[in-house]
C-alpha cells in the first residue's frame, strides 16, 4: 500500500495538526515505511479470533458522585493560556 | 559519612532508621551530586530547595516506621505532582502545573520520601532513546554520547549516575526495561492493573504501567511494595492481594521451571547477547531451577501489533491538547486554525507521527483492516503466553537486541528505532510483569540486560528469580563519573 500526499493532508486535518508541504512529504515517507512493517500482520488468519480490548478482566465499578476537590477553580484557570477571570478564552467562534 | 550517594536505597533506609544518617545529610548529598551532573541533562525540573526544607522538617520529628523515611527521590516527569510543573517532556505542557498528585507518587510521599525533582523523558513517553524530549537528549552515565534508552531515559540516567537513590518510570512498550538494560540498572514493569494510572500523563491506556527503577533487586522490590495499590480512581486498577515484596524476597528458586522461547533468537542479534542468555540459563540451573524450551509462535507479530494499538490509543488520549485549558497555545486566525497551529508547534515530530498513524488506523474504512486486526493478533500473543505458563513458572529472554547506541544513530529511521523494543513489547500486549536485570557487558564495556517475564500478578516470583540471579551474576556497573563538574 502507499500513503500519498492527499491522504497525509486528510489525516492531518482529522488530527488537527497543520503540516506544510515539506513536512507532509517527510511524513508520507515515514508512514509508508511504518505501514510496510505493519503489513506483516496480514500473514495471520484471524477470522475466528476474538479481539482483545483489555488485559484487565474487571467490570466497571460504581461509586457515589461526590465532589472531592473543592475551591480549586482559580488554580485550574491559572493553567490556561488565556483567561478572563473565571472563563477560558478562545478565538471568536460566532460572528 | 562519605559516599552517601553510592549507597543503595536499602542501605540508606537502614542508616536513617539507625540514626547514622539524617534525611538532611542524605538529601544534601543527592542535591550536590545532581547539581554537579548537569551534563547528563537528567532533570527537567529541579525542586531542590523545597526538598531540603522537607528533609529538615522530617528530621525535626522523624517517623522511622515508614518504608522510605526521609529518602529523597526524583521521578519521571510523566507523573503529575501537585504544584510542581509536569511537562511529559513536551513543549505543549511546558508550563503545566497540576492541581493534583498521581496515586503512585502519593503512595511514595506517604511512606516518607521527598521529591527531588522531575526527570527527563521522551516526549509523552514516545521513544526508545530519550532523544524526542523537548528539553533535549539525556546522556548515559556509562559513556558520553551514548543514549540512556527511553522513554524513561532521565530516570535510568539518574539512578545509574547516582543522582537519586531510586526512581519510578513508566513502561508502555519497554520504557522501563530497555533504559534499565542500557544503563546497568534494574527495572520492573508490573502487571497491568497493579499500579494506578491515575495522574500519569496518558500515552496508551491499555498498555501503560508505572514501575520502579533501581540499583538492585531488593531496592526494586521495596519500591514496588510502596507503589502498588488498588485505586478506585483508575477504572482498570485491580484489587488483588499484594505481597510485601521486599520482606518476602528470597533467593530460593529451587525447582522453578523457566521457559526459554526460541522465537527470541532473532536475526542479526549479536553473539554476545546469545552468550549472555546462555550464561543466564546456566545461572538459573546453578540455583536449582530447570530450563525448558518453549515456543511463543506469534512473537514476530508483536511489534507491528503494538505500532497499531499504541498510536491508536495515543491519538485519542492526546486529543485533549488543544491549547484551551492548559499548556502551550499558538496564535490562530480562528478556533480551528488555533487548534491546528497549537498542535503542530506544540508536539514534536515523533508524537505527530504517532498521532497520525493512530488517526489513520482508526479512520473510517481502515478500522477493521488495522485496529481490529491488531486487537485480534494481540489476543493470539496473549494466548501464546497463557499456553506457555501451563508448563513454566517464568520466562527468560534478553532485554534488548543490542547494547546502548550512540546519540543520533537511529533518529532518522523510525522502524530501526522501534525494533529496540522487540523483546519488551509482547509483555505489555499481554499485560504481564517483566523485570530487566543487568547481566554482563558487551565487548565495548556497555551493560546488557536479561529479562524475566512472569505470570500476571506474580511479581514476587520474578523478583525472587532476579534476586537469585543477581547474586550469581555479581554485576558491577562501570561508572567513571566522566560528567561530574
Amino acid at each position: 500500500m502507499s500513503i500519498d500526499l492527499k491522504t497525509i493532508k486528510h489525516i492531518s486535518k482529522l488530527s488537527r495538526i497543520s503540516v506544510d508541504e515539506k513536512r507532509a512529504k517527510k511524513l508520507a515517507g515515514d508512514l509508508n515505511s511504518i505501514f510496510d512493517f505493519i503489513e506483516k500482520l496480514n500473514e495471520l488468519k484471524t477470522d475466528n479470533v476474538e479481539p482483545l480490548t483489555s488485559v484487565a478482566e474487571t467490570t466497571l465499578k460504581l461509586r457515589p458522585d461526590e465532589v472531592k476537590s473543592k475551591n480549586i477553580r482559580e488554580q485550574i484557570v491559572k493553567n490556561s493560556p488565556q483567561d478572563n477571570e473565571d472563563y477560558f478564552v478562545v478565538p471568536k467562534v460566532i460572528e | 559519612m562519605s559516599d552517601i550517594t553510592k549507597q543503595s536505597l536499602t542501605e540508606l533506609v537502614e542508616n536513617i532508621k539507625n540514626k547514622k544518617l539524617s534525611s538532611t545529610e542524605v538529601t544534601k548529598a543527592f542535591i550536590k551530586r545532581s547539581e554537579r551532573s548537569k551534563e547528563l541533562n537528567a532533570y527537567i525540573t529541579e525542586d531542590f530547595s523545597s526538598a531540603l526544607d522537607k528533609a529538615k522538617k522530617f528530621d525535626q520529628k522523624p517517623n522511622l516506621d515508614l518504608k522510605l523515611p526521609g529518602i529523597p527521590m526524583a521521578v519521571k516527569d510523566l507523573f503529575c505532582t501537585k504544584n510542581v510543573k509536569t511537562t511529559a517532556g513536551s513543549k505543549i505542557l511546558n508550563n503545566f502545573i497540576p492541581t493534583y498528585e498521581s496515586t503512585v507518587t502519593e503512595n511514595i510521599w506517604k511512606e516518607g520520601a521527598i521529591l527531588l525533582g522531575k526527570l527527563n523523558c521522551d516526549e509523552f513517553a514516545m521513544g526508545s532513546s530519550n532523544e524526542t524530549s523537548f528539553f533535549g537528549n539525556v546522556q548515559n552515565p556509562i559513556n558520553k554520547n551514548l543514549v540512556p534508552g527511553g522513554s524513561s531515559g532521565g530516570s535510568a540516567s539518574a539512578v545509574a549516575g547516582q543522582l537519586t537513590p531510586i526512581t519510578i518510570g513508566t513502561d508502555t512498550g519497554g520504557s522501563i526495561r530497555q533504559p534499565a538494560s542500557f544503563t546497568g540498572t534494574v527495572g520492573l514493569k508490573p502487571t497491568y492493573g497493579s499500579c494506578s494510572r491515575y495522574g500519569i500523563v496518558a500515552f496508551a491506556s491499555s498498555l501503560d504501567q508505572a514501575g520502579p527503577m533501581a540499583q538492585n533487586v531488593k531496592d526494586c522490590a521495596l519500591l514496588q511494595e510502596v507503589i502498588s495499590s488498588y485505586d478506585p480512581k483508575d477504572s482498570t486498577s485491580i484489587d488483588f492481594k499484594r505481597n510485601q515484596y521486599s520482606k518476602e524476597l528470597t533467593n530460593n528458586i529451587k525447582g522453578k521451571k523457566i521457559g526459554i522461547p526460541k522465537e527470541y533468537r532473532v536475526d542479526g542479534m549479536p553473539k554476545e547477547i546469545e552468550d549472555l542468555w546462555q550464561k543466564g540459563i546456566q545461572y538459573l540451573k546453578d540455583c536449582g531451577a530447570e530450563s525448558i524450551d518453549i515456543s511463543l509462535p506469534n512473537t514476530s507479530y508483536a511489534l507491528p501489533t503494538y505500532y497499531i494499538v499504541a498510536p491508536a490509543e495515543a491519538s485519542s488520549n492526546l486529543a485533549r491538547y488543544d491549547g484551551v485549558k492548559y499548556g502551550f497555545r499558538a496564535k490562530g486566525e480562528n478556533l480551528i486554525d488555533m487548534y491546528e497551529k497549537t498542535r503542530s508547534e506544540g508536539f514534536g515530530a515523533e508524537v505527530q507521527r504517532r498521532i497520525m498513524i493512530g488517526t489513520y488506523v482508526l479512520s473510517s474504512g481502515y478500522y477493521d483492516a488495522y485496529y481490529l486486526k491488531a486487537q485480534k493478533v494481540r489476543k493470539l500473543i496473549k494466548n501464546d503466553f497463557d499456553e506457555a505458563y501451563k508448563k513454566v513458572d517464568a520466562i527468560l529472554t534478553p532485554s534488548t537486541p543490542s547494547s546502548a547506541f550512540e546519540i543520533g544513530e537511529k533518529t532518522n529511521d523510525p522502524v530501526s528505532m522501534y525494533l529496540n523494543d522487540i523483546f519488551t513489547v509482547p509483555v505489555n500486549l499481554a499485560g504481564l510483569p517483566g523485570i530487566s536485570i543487568p547481566a554482563g557487558h558487551d565487548s565495548k564495556g556497555y551493560p546488557l540486560g536479561l529479562q524475566i517475564i512472569g505470570k500476571a500478578f506474580d511479581e514476587q516470583n520474578i523478583l525472587n528469580i532476579a534476586y537469585a540471579m543477581e547474586e550469581k551474576i555479581n554485576f558491577k556497573n562501570k561508572i567513571t563519573d566522566w560528567w561530574i563538574k
